[in-house]
């Protein structure tokens, strides 16, 4: 309605790009290029689960061992506040499209802080690995009872963590801009696209570790 | 292009029933992984996060409120990520079926 009026004033409202015929028709092609980066992301991290199936299937005594040694509780945890960032974030959208600027800037900060605590208890876990000669390397030292192949266990839980946690990263720095924006009074009922784009960014990492925790953490425990 | 409806939202119930759900199913993920079922512990946890991801998607990120060409888009993502994962696999786990070369 908002659209008709202004088109009836002869004029197109500011958010609007002068290449798109109205805002719904923006909105959908920013929707549809976020998720077409989203593919090529499950297909970035693609790369690495079939890296982890092809060496899980090739040495499964050293993979449920050298899996065991993770702290189950610690990701377990850690999957919980995922989850509830991701309850918070999609209620951050839903305030943008209601446009309720205070409702959006709480949702964000507290999607900010589930994200730095499960940083936060990533950072005890990877200490934890140091102080054991459990990562890769010179200092690697093949845990008791274990196949050598254990190192590469923890080769890939680094890198799929690693690289789970840097998008983490980033999704903080894309919360913390929302959060400028928001203050600023950017979004709208009318306007709320960069809100949503991100929430399904972060969603999609949500999901990334969704899967990595089952397959880095559980895989061994009914061998106990 | 616009298509069926693309400006329904989840109701709030929605979302928080949702996230009901994805914790409940992280509880029965780690109970399941304790329990000695043979060559099934590793189906059953990637059954249970399909399931999670699927829920993440569908309502968390509006995937059943959005146009068809953006499921197309990841039906693709699908399609694309089991040609990589089948056809390495079939490779690697036969390789040791034929007594020459390459082991």
């Amino acid at each position: 309605m908002a659209d008709a009026a202004h088109a009836l004033a002869g004029e197109s409202p500011p958010e609007l790009q002068h290449h798109f015929v109205d805002l719904e028709a923006q909105k959908e092609a920013s929707s549809l290029g976020m998720w077409v980066f989203l593919v090529t992301e499950i297909l970035f991290f693609g790369g690495m689960f079939t890296a982890y199936v092809v060496y899980r299937a090739s040495y499964r005594a050293a993979f449920e061992g050298a899996s065991n040694l993770l702290d189950i509780r610690l990701g377990a945890f850690n999957t919980a506040v995922l989850i509830l960032s991701s309850l918070t974030m999609a209620l951050a959208v839903w305030a943008a499209s209601q446009g309720k600027k205070n409702r959006i800037v709480v949702f964000l900060s507290a999607t900010i802080l589930l994200g730095a605590v499960f940083l936060g208890v990533k950072v005890i876990e990877y200490s934890q690995k140091f102080e054991h000669h459990e990562v890769p390397g010179p200092h690697f030292v093949v845990p008791h009872g274990l196949p050598r192949q254990a190192e590469m266990f923890f080769s890939l839980y680094f890198c799929m963590t690693g690289l789970h946690a840097l998008h983490m990263v980033v999704g903080i720095g894309l919360l913390s801009w929302l959060i400028a924006r928001a203050r600023r009074g950017d979004f709208t009922t009318r306007y709320n696209t960069p809100v949503e784009m991100v929430g399904l960014y972060w969603h999609f990492v949500d999901i990334v570790w969704i899967f990595l925790f089952p397959l880095l953490y559980l895989l061994g425990r009914h061998t106990l | 292009m616009s298509g069926n409806g693309s400006h329904r939202h989840p109701t709030l119930g929605a979302y928080f029933g949702v996230f009901v759900t994805l914790m409940a199913l992280t509880a029965l993920t780690v109970w399941a992984a304790f329990q000695h079922l043979g060559i099934w512990n590793t189906p059953v946890a990637l059954s249970i996060a399909v399931t999670k991801a699927l829920l993440v998607a569908l309502i968390f990120m509006h995937l059943r409120y959005s146009p068809r060409l953006t499921a197309i888009a990841v039906a693709a993502a699908v399609a694309w990520l089991a040609i990589l994962i089948v056809i390495t696999v079939s490779d690697y786990l036969t390789r040791a079926w034929l007594p020459i070369y390459a082991r």
